[in-house]
C-alpha cells in the first residue's frame, strides 16, 4: 500500500496544489477589490462568482468573509456566527477571506488576512504567525502526538501575548484532513459545508475512530496520536484584542522515513509566505 | 506676586489695565490661561510652571480681578462682549502673528467658550482646553431641550443641575454676596477650600480674594440671565477643543456635556476623579493633557501625533497619557490588565521576572495605542531590587497614577506538606511583592498628593477556605485585609485602593504553580491537570482586566470578578458554614 501511496501522490498533489492557487488568487483577487462599504455577505459572493466563473461546482465549504473584530471571533458562540454577515468594511479594519473550493476532484482549503489600509496590529500579527509555520511542520517532522503539537501551538500563542482564535472553530479544531471529491453534477450543501466532502471527512471519522486517529486537529483526547498520512489543512488563528490573523494552507503528511519527505507544506509560493521573505529582505 | 520669573506687563483695553504676566521663551507656542471665579491668575501658578519649559504661557487678570482695574460702573461691564475685548487685546500684545491656545477654568472657560465661538475671533485660538465651565448658550440650549420634552431622566438632570447651581442664584441678589464676600466668607475662604475641596495651602487665593469676588458677581448678573434665556443658535467652535470634566465636581453636572459634539466638531474628552479646583489640586495631570493637546494642534507636530495610534478604548478619556505599572505583567491577568490601560492610551510599566515576557508586552502595548511603555525585569519579592525599580521609575517616567500589584505565584497542596521554604516562596511574592509596591509607589503618590490608584489582585481564595490552599489563601486573605487598610488609611489623600479576587480565570499560574509533599512527575501531572480544567473554565484574563480598569473608574474596594467568586463572597458573609464544608473537599486533581 505504501508504494501505491508514494507513486500516486505526485500527480495528486499536482491536482491540489493548483487548486489552492486557484484559491489564494481568488482571495487576492477580491481582497485588491475590497472598500470601505463592502459587507461581509458581499465580499462572500465575489470569491464564489469568482470561482464558479472559473470552475468551481462544489465546496469543502462555501466561502466565509470575516470584517473587524469578527476576525477575532469577538463573541463567538454558536457555529452559526461563522457566517457572512452585514458587517460593513471599513478604512484601518482588518479582513479574513476564508474559501475551500473543490475544483476537477480536488479540494484546497484557504485563509487570507488582509487590512484595508495600514495597520501595525496586523503587520505583528501576520509576521508572528511565520513562527507557527515553522512549529507546525518542524514537530509534525517530528512526529508527535496531534495533540501535543495543538498544546505547543497554544503556548507560543499565549507566549506571543495571543488568544487562540481556532479554539473558537467547531470541536476547537486547528487542523482537518482534506481529500479527493468525487464529482457529482449534483452537489448540495448543508450548513455552508458541501455534502460530498461531508460524507469523506465522516467516512475518515468512523475508520479513523476504529483505528484510533481522527481526521479532526482537536485540543482533546481522540488527536492524542501521531500524525496521519494525508493532507491537513492547517489553521492556525491568532487573536489580539479586536483584530485577528491566520492562514490556512495544506500540509502534506506521508509515511517516508525520510524527516524532509514525511511532512512539508504543499506550496511555499503563497502569498503569506512570500510577504515574510520581501519583509525578511526589506 | 507668586509668579516666579513672570515678566509682567499692562495691556490698555477699553479703559480697563489688565495684569499681564508671561513665563517662558516667547518664541514658543502661547498658551494663554483664563482663570474663573473668585479666582485670580495665581490660581495657575503651578499649572503655569509645569508648562513654562515648553511653552510661551501667558495669564491674565480678568477685568475687576487681581491687579487688574474694574470697570465703571460695574453693572454691564462684564458682558461677554467686553471680556472677547480684553482676551483679543491680550493675545494681540502677546501673540500679534500667530493664534494662541487657550485653556480655561471655570469662569475662565466660561468666557473662553464665549471667545472661540464668535466670528471675530477666528484665525485667533489655535486650540481650546476647557474645564469646569460650560458655554451660556450651550448651557441654555441644553435647558430648553429638557424643558420641551420633559422625561423622567430629563427632569432628573434639570433638578440635579438645578441643586449644583445654587450658588448662582445667590450671586443673583444684591449688595449681600458683596457684604459676605467682604466679610466672614472672604476670610473663611481659604479653610473652606482647604477642607471641601483638599485645595493644598500655598500661594493661593490671593489677597485681593474679597475684592475679586465682590466684582466677579457681576459676571453673572451681566450674562447668565440674558444667555440662558435666549442662548446664540450658532455657538460652533471654530477651533480643536478639549474637555476635562472633573467627576467629582460639586457645581457642574457631567450630564451637562453629552450633547456637546454638536457643538464642537473636533472634540477630545478626558475624565478626572477630582473635585472643582483641578488647577491647584491636579497641576501634574492638566500639565499633561495641555501639552499632549497643544502639540497635537501646533502646525508641523500635528501631522505627528495624527500618525500616532489612537486609543480608542472604553476608558481612554479617564487614562489617556496616565502612567500605569503593572507587576506580574508577562502573561495572563496582569499581561492582560497592561494591555487594557494600554487600548485606553496610558503610558505602561510593565514588570515581572520574565525579561522576554514584559518587552513583549510593551511592545504589544504600544501598538495598540500606548504612547510610551516600558519592561522591567523585576522580582517584586525582593526589597532592594524593588526599592531600586521606585527610583528609577520616579526620576525617569514620573510617579505612577495606577498601580496594579498582581504578581502572583500558586501553591498547592495541604499544611502538613507544605514546608518553610514553600511558605517563605509564596508569602515573598504573593504578599511582600504587593507590600513593597504599595509602600514605595503608594509613597511617590502620597507626597505628590495629587490623588491615584491602588489596584491588589488578591484572589476568591482569599474568604473561600480550602484544605487543598492553605498558604496561598491565607496569603491572599492577607492581600485583601492589607488592601482594605489602606483604602481607609489613603482616602484622605485622594487615592483610592481597590482588590480584584477573580476566582478560576484562564492564565499559565496553573502550570507554574509548586505542589507541595509531592514528587516532581506527579506535580507535572497535577499542573498539567489544573491547567486543563482552568482551561475548560475557560474565562478569560482579557475580562479580569475590564474589571480592573472598572474598578478604578469607579474606586471600587472588593471586587469578585467570575461568577463563583461573586457567589463565593456572597456565602462568606450569609452562609460561611456552607463554605466551610466546601473547605473539606478533596479538589479533582
Amino acid at each position: 500500500m505504501t508504494s501505491a501511496v508514494a507513486s500516486e501522490l505526485p500527480a495528486e498533489l499536482r491536482g491540489f496544489r493548483e487548486v489552492q492557487r486557484l484559491a489564494y488568487a481568488c482571495a487576492e483577487a477580491v481582497a485588491a477589490q475590497l472598500k470601505p462599504g463592502v459587507t461581509e455577505r458581499g465580499a462572500a459572493r465575489m470569491q464564489r462568482e469568482w470561482l464558479r466563473e472559473r470552475g468551481v461546482r462544489d465546496w469543502f465549504h462555501l466561502p466565509f468573509a470575516w470584517f473587524g473584530d469578527r476576525t477575532a471571533f469577538t463573541n463567538f458562540r454558536i457555529p452559526l456566527q461563522f457566517f457572512p454577515t452585514n458587517r460593513v468594511l471599513e478604512a484601518g479594519m482588518p479582513f479574513i477571506l476564508d474559501m475551500a473550493p473543490v475544483h476537477k476532484g480536488y479540494t484546497a482549503d484557504i485563509g487570507y488576512s488582509g487590512c484595508l489600509g495600514p495597520s501595525p496590529v496586523h503587520n505583528r500579527l501576520l509576521a508572528d504567525l511565520e513562527a507557527h509555520r515553522e512549529l507546525i511542520l518542524r514537530e509534525v517532522r517530528e512526529r508527535r502526538p496531534l495533540r501535543e503539537i495543538y498544546e505547543n501551538v497554544d503556548r507560543l500563542m499565549v507566549r506571543q501575548g495571543y488568544a487562540n482564535r481556532h479554539r473558537a472553530y467547531p470541536f476547537g479544531v486547528i487542523a482537518h484532513k482534506i481529500d479527493r471529491v468525487k464529482e457529482r453534477r449534483f452537489s448540495p450543501h448543508l450548513f455552508g459545508f458541501g455534502t460530498q466532502s461531508l460524507k469523506g471527512l465522516a467516512s475518515d471519522a468512523v475508520h479513523g475512530h476504529r483505528d484510533g486517529w481522527s481526521p479532526l486537529w482537536s485540543p482533546y483526547k481522540f488527536s492524542d496520536h501521531p500524525p496521519r498520512p494525508g493532507l491537513w489543512a492547517v489553521e492556525p488563528h491568532l487573536g489580539f484584542r479586536g483584530t485577528g490573523a491566520k492562514f490556512e494552507e495544506i500540509l502534506v503528511v506521508t509515511d517516508s522515513k525520510d524527516p524532509e519527505q514525511s511532512a512539508f507544506w504543499l506550496d511555499d509560493d503563497l502569498p503569506h509566505v512570500r510577504h515574510w521573505a520581501e519583509e525578511r529582505s526589506a | 506676586m507668586s509668579l516666579k520669573g513672570a515678566r509682567e506687563r499692562w495691556v490698555r483695553t477699553g479703559g480697563i489695565e489688565l495684569c499681564v504676566a508671561e513665563l517662558g521663551d516667547a518664541s514658543r507656542p502661547t498658551v494663554v490661561l483664563v482663570h474663573g471665579y473668585p479666582d485670580s491668575k495665581e490660581v495657575w501658578s503651578q499649572v503655569a510652571e509645569r508648562l513654562a519649559d515648553r511653552f510661551h504661557v501667558v495669564l491674565y487678570d480678568v477685568r475687576g480681578h487681581g491687579r487688574s482695574t474694574a470697570p465703571a460702573p460695574l453693572r454691564g461691564g462684564f458682558t461677554l462682549e467686553k471680556l472677547t475685548d480684553d482676551f483679543l487685546a491680550v493675545a494681540d500684545a502677546v501673540s500679534p502673528d500667530k493664534p494662541v491656545h487657550l485653556v480655561g477654568h471655570d469662569w475662565g472657560s466660561v468666557q473662553s467658550w464665549e471667545f472661540v465661538t464668535v466670528k471675530r475671533t477666528e484665525g485667533r485660538i489655535a486650540s481650546f482646553t476647557s474645564m469646569s465651565g460650560p458655554s451660556l448658550d450651550h448651557f441654555g440650549h441644553w435647558i430648553k431641550k429638557r424643558m420641551r420634552r420633559p422625561t423622567p431622566r430629563r427632569v432628573g438632570q434639570l433638578l440635579g443641575q438645578g441643586a449644583k447651581s445654587w450658588y448662582v442664584y445667590m450671586l443673583h441678589t444684591p449688595v449681600l454676596p458683596e457684604l459676605a464676600w467682604r466679610g466672614p466668607l472672604g476670610k473663611r475662604w481659604p479653610r473652606i477650600l482647604e477642607r471641601m475641596e483638599k485645595v493644598p495651602a500655598g500661594d493661593y487665593p490671593t489677597s485681593s480674594l474679597p475684592q475679586d469676588a465682590a466684582h466677579g458677581a457681576w459676571l453673572y448678573r451681566d450674562n447668565v440671565r440674558a444667555r440662558l434665556r435666549r442662548p446664540r443658535s450658532d455657538a460652533y467652535a471654530h477651533a480643536p477643543v478639549q474637555l476635562i470634566t472633573p467627576t467629582g465636581d460639586v457645581f457642574l453636572s457631567e450630564r451637562l456635556y453629552d450633547e456637546l459634539g454638536e457643538w464642537a466638531p473636533q472634540l477630545t474628552r478626558r475624565s478626572l476623579p477630582a473635585k472643582h479646583w483641578v488647577p491647584r489640586t491636579r497641576p501634574d495631570q492638566l500639565t499633561a493633557w495641555i501639552r499632549e493637546f497643544v502639540m497635537a494642534n501646533e502646525g508641523a507636530a500635528a501631522g505627528a501625533a495624527a500618525r500616532r495610534t489612537e486609543a480608542k478604548g472604553p476608558y481612554a478619556e479617564r487614562f489617556g497619557g496616565q502612567l500605569v505599572l503593572v507587576t506580574g505583567a508577562a502573561s495572563g491577568i496582569g499581561r492582560a490588565t497592561a494591555f487594557a490601560f494600554a487600548e485606553a492610551g496610558a503610558r505602561i510599566v510593565a514588570v515581572d521576572r520574565d525579561a522576554e515576557g514584559t518587552a513583549r508586552t510593551a511592545e504589544m502595548s504600544r501598538l495598540i495605542g500606548s504612547p510610551e511603555a516600558w519592561g522591567e525585569t523585576v522580582d517584586v519579592g525582593d526589597e532592594q531590587a524593588m526599592e531600586k525599580l521606585a527610583e528609577k521609575v520616579a526620576t525617569e517616567y514620573g510617579v505612577v497614577d495606577v498601580l496594579v500589584n498582581n504578581a502572583g505565584i500558586g501553591l498547592s497542596g495541604s499544611f502538613l506538606e507544605t514546608s518553610t521554604e514553600d511558605w517563605k516562596k509564596v508569602l515573598d511574592v504573593n504578599l511582600w511583592g504587593v507590600i513593597h509596591g504599595c509602600r514605595l509607589f503608594g509613597r511617590q503618590m502620597a507626597e505628590r498628593g495629587q490623588g491615584g490608584h491602588i489596584v491588589n489582585t488578591a484572589s476568591a481564595a482569599a474568604y473561600q477556605p480550602s484544605k487543598a490552599l492553605p498558604a496561598y489563601s491565607t496569603s491572599k486573605a492577607a492581600v485583601l485585609m492589607l488592601s482594605e487598610c489602606l483604602r481607609a488609611e489613603l482616602a484622605g489623600a485622594g487615592i483610592g485602593v481597590s482588590a480584584i479576587c477573580p476566582g478560576f480565570v484562564n492564565t499559565n499560574i496553573t502550570s507554574t504553580a509548586r505542589f507541595a509533599g509531592v514528587d516532581a512527575a506527579e506535580e507535572k501531572r497535577r499542573q498539567k491537570k489544573a491547567a486543563r480544567l482552568y482551561g475548560l473554565r475557560n474565562y478569560p484574563p482579557e475580562k479580569v482586566a475590564d474589571a480592573i480598569l472598572r474598578a478604578v473608574v469607579r474606586n471600587q474596594a472588593v471586587v469578585p470578578v467570575t461568577p463563583e467568586a461573586r457567589g463565593a463572597l456572597f456565602m462568606s458573609r450569609f452562609t460561611p458554614r456552607t463554605l466551610r464544608a466546601i473547605a473539606r473537599l478533596e479538589p479533582p486533581l
